[in-house]
């Protein structure tokens, strides 16, 4: 008669035998879920807690205190935001338009500034250093530095206009020249950055290329038009992924700038200062997690545009 | 030490570090000089953490937001967030805290701070600066436009702004703050003054009233026609006060508490020049606010309350009080201000002026509400509208419309 057995796993590592306590061997069979749990419950507690935290806040009517009792209303909020052309649409267009306008003046500069810092030349290093420069500083530091400089009344930009013998200009305290100068500070301060990935990109390309096409005679626009450019694409697409992503996020510069509100008329309040506001001014915690949960999609949103336009650039 | 303890159970646990968290402001600098004399008198000591205004808020608005225990005493805006506090729960309820110690004597406190600082008749804080709007003004540019005297109402201070502007365009005539909130503040007592208030009697919104929107235009067109030029509509008190103290201007109306700023030879190009008069009158008379602008409050969910009222009570005490009135900062004990020790130290017509805004002074300088800025930015925009030349009896009404529906949600 044979004898009946169990049926047993068979051990599948040299170190098992059928003597392995079962926790041994259950913890044998998830190790890789074992070894990723610490960063896993990492990531759900600083992360995905507090966006489901405020997706919730977005459902409720929380206000005054968030541990204050609030009723849950469904998507009342939403709809609230949505139909709010006074604050909410106006804050939207400012994104859009203060993100595409810094963008687009930030790569073509930084493109510009890139292919000058290309090839070596003397000195090179100490205006590498220099351009970098606004990169380091906080742009909290560099709103309050901008803010004076700007001053309509005791400011260095009006004098400095005054010596060429222009009259002074409104800067940040005029209701329509407040957004260009908070894009104008933003292109000053990030432009460095797309220089600098962009010069990664240049330094990795190959010289055979370019010395093919100027053998055929290509003039340097040419060459760059039709070879360079199409080169270093990719790398654009990923300067213009990470900037857009800041710009759209955009804060302490136009808070240092123009305070709480975006100024007096608003004038340059983006998604986020709205938010911010509703938030530690309003007290409308619901409100305020609705626009920040709107705002995340349209971040996802752009985010998933702009990588599938590198996708396709790269095919 | 005679002291209770306070509604926080057992304290045998509690620390001997009090957690302090305080405002940029000249009475926190003088607290932490005398900081090293209760740490040696109570053996305890004392952490302060020092914030601008705007972080203040923010942090408590965070944490205590979140049930955070780590703030024992915090410095708040009675009139700005104290209703709010309150209700939230976030302030501890002192009641038997303030009775406990006859030689510390609540009832030496002013009735209008003691007032601004209770909720529901049970006393939340302790009132330790106040406040009053004054005429701060330039002697020299006055007798150089042929003035013996500082304007005594709206009227001749509106004549006198357009006649130094006129004679010197890059001078200012009047400086004040433009920003939609921050001015309000100072705006209410131009409101006052003409006869108006933000709500009446019945708790309606009046901020369209015939006063108000005289009183609007009147702000707003000083600032518009005879302010600086390129007047920007974002200046909170550190900017208008720049201009003022720089000489850029000749009038300028602010609270009495920031004084300093502009007698201090180190801050200001001024300092010499600088006159002090009461608010000037309006077709009401000359009526400013008359406020308590910061109290100290304990944390409710502090498990140090106990040492935290130690604290309190030092920071409150007469000879503090006496001590910081000397060195610039208006209290809000009687005792003090009766004492000529508690005055000597202030300019005399700074004085004078303080003494007649306290008589017809008004015990608010913005809406009581619970969502105080959210209401300062409803009834402040017909300021910014007027600055930038737009029509304020329009914008009175748009306010007004806008105000009524946030008193009505809130009285929800």
């Amino acid at each position: 008669m044979a004898a009946v057995t169990t049926p047993t796993r068979p051990p599948r590592r040299a170190t098992e035998t059928p003597d392995t306590p079962a926790w041994a061997r259950w913890a044998n069979d998830h190790r890789k879920w074992l070894f990723a749990a610490p960063a896993m419950a990492f990531v759900a507690a600083l992360i995905i807690f507090p966006l489901a935290w405020t997706g919730y806040l977005s459902l409720t009517d929380a206000e005054g205190s968030v541990r204050a009792e609030s009723e849950f209303v469904g998507f009342q909020n939403y709809v609230e935001v949505l139909s709010d052309t006074d604050r909410f649409w106006p804050a939207v267009g400012r994104t859009a338009g203060f993100t595409v306008v810094a963008l687009l003046f930030e790569v073509v500069l930084g493109m510009a500034v890139a292919l000058l810092l290309w090839r070596p030349f003397r000195g090179q290093k100490w205006v590498r250093v220099a351009i970098l420069m606004p990169l380091v500083a906080t742009p909290v530091a560099v709103g309050m530095m901008w803010r004076l400089i700007f001053d309509p009344n005791i400011g260095l930009a009006n004098q400095a206009l005054g010596w060429i013998g222009i009259g002074p200009q409104p800067w940040l305290a005029g209701q329509h020249s407040a957004l260009p100068t908070t894009i104008f500070i933003d292109v000053w301060q990030w432009t460095p950055m797309v220089v600098l990935i962009l010069l990664a990109g240049l330094t990795s390309l190959s010289d055979e290329p370019q010395e093919a096409a100027r053998i055929d005679g290509a003039s340097a626009w040419q060459r760059f038009r039709h070879v360079t450019l199409p080169l270093v694409m990719p790398t654009v697409v990923v300067a213009i992924l990470l900037r857009g992503i800041d710009a759209l996020k955009t804060f302490d510069i136009l808070y240092a700038t123009k305070g709480r509100g975006g100024g007096s008329f608003h004038e340059v309040e983006t998604l986020n200062v709205y938010a911010y506001g509703l938030s530690f001014d309003y007290n409308e915690y619901g409100i305020s997690s609705t626009v920040l949960i709107i705002f995340f999609l349209i971040i996802i949103g752009s985010m998933w545009a702009l990588t599938s336009r590198r996708k396709e650039s790269q095919r | 030490m005679g002291l209770s303890a306070c509604g926080g159970g057992d304290d045998s646990a509690a620390s001997t570090t009090v957690r302090v968290t305080l405002a940029n402001h000249v009475w926190t600098e003088n607290i932490k000089k005398a900081l090293p004399e209760f740490e040696k008198q109570t053996g305890l000591k004392v952490e302060i953490t020092q914030l601008g205004e705007d972080q203040l808020s923010d942090q408590y608005n965070v944490k205590l937001n979140a049930g955070s225990s780590d703030i024992d005493v915090m410095m708040y805006r009675p009139l700005q967030e104290g209703k709010l506090f309150a209700k939230n729960k976030y302030l501890a309820d002192l009641s038997d805290e303030v009775k406990s110690n006859k030689d510390w004597d609540f009832s030496d406190f002013q009735a209008g701070p003691v007032t601004a600082t209770s909720y529901e008749d049970k006393a939340v804080g302790v009132p330790i600066i106040t406040e009053q709007e004054v005429l701060y003004y330039r002697k020299d540019l006055l007798a150089k436009a042929g003035l013996t005297a500082p304007p005594k109402t709206l009227d001749e201070l509106k004549t006198a702004a357009a006649k130094i502007k006129a004679a010197d365009p890059g001078m200012a005539g009047f400086v004040a703050r433009t920003g939609k909130s921050p001015a309000v503040t100072q705006f209410s007592s131009f409101l006052y003054s003409f006869g108006g208030d933000f709500v009446d009697s019945s708790g309606k919104a009046t901020v369209n009233s015939e006063p108000a929107k005289q009183a609007y235009a009147y702000y707003g067109g000083l600032l518009k026609d005879h302010g600086p030029a390129n007047v920007s509509t974002d200046m909170s008190w550190p900017e208008a006060m720049a201009i003022f103290t720089q000489g850029k201007a000749a009038f300028y109306t602010e609270a009495n508490s920031l004084y300093k700023n502009a007698t201090d030879p180190a801050k200001s190009k001024v300092s010499d020049t600088v006159g002090f008069a009461p608010f000037p009158a309006g077709p009401a008379g000359s009526k400013p606010y008359n406020i308590p602008s910061w109290a100290l409050g304990i944390n409710d969910n502090s498990e140090n309350q106990s040492n935290a009222w130690k604290f309190v009570e030092w920071a409150t005490s007469k000879e503090q009080t006496l001590a910081q009135q000397k060195s610039g900062v208006p209290g809000a004990r009687a005792s003090v201000w009766a004492n000529p020790e508690g005055t000597a130290t202030y300019p005399k017509d700074l004085v004078e002026a303080i003494a007649a805004s306290t008589k017809e002074g008004v015990g608010h300088d913005r809406p009581l509400v619970n969502k105080v800025a959210q209401a300062r930015e409803i009834v402040g925009q017909p300021i910014v509208d007027a600055i930038a030349g737009k029509d304020a009896a329009a914008a009175a009404d748009t306010a007004n419309e806008a105000f009524q529906k946030f008193l009505d949600d809130e009285a929800k």
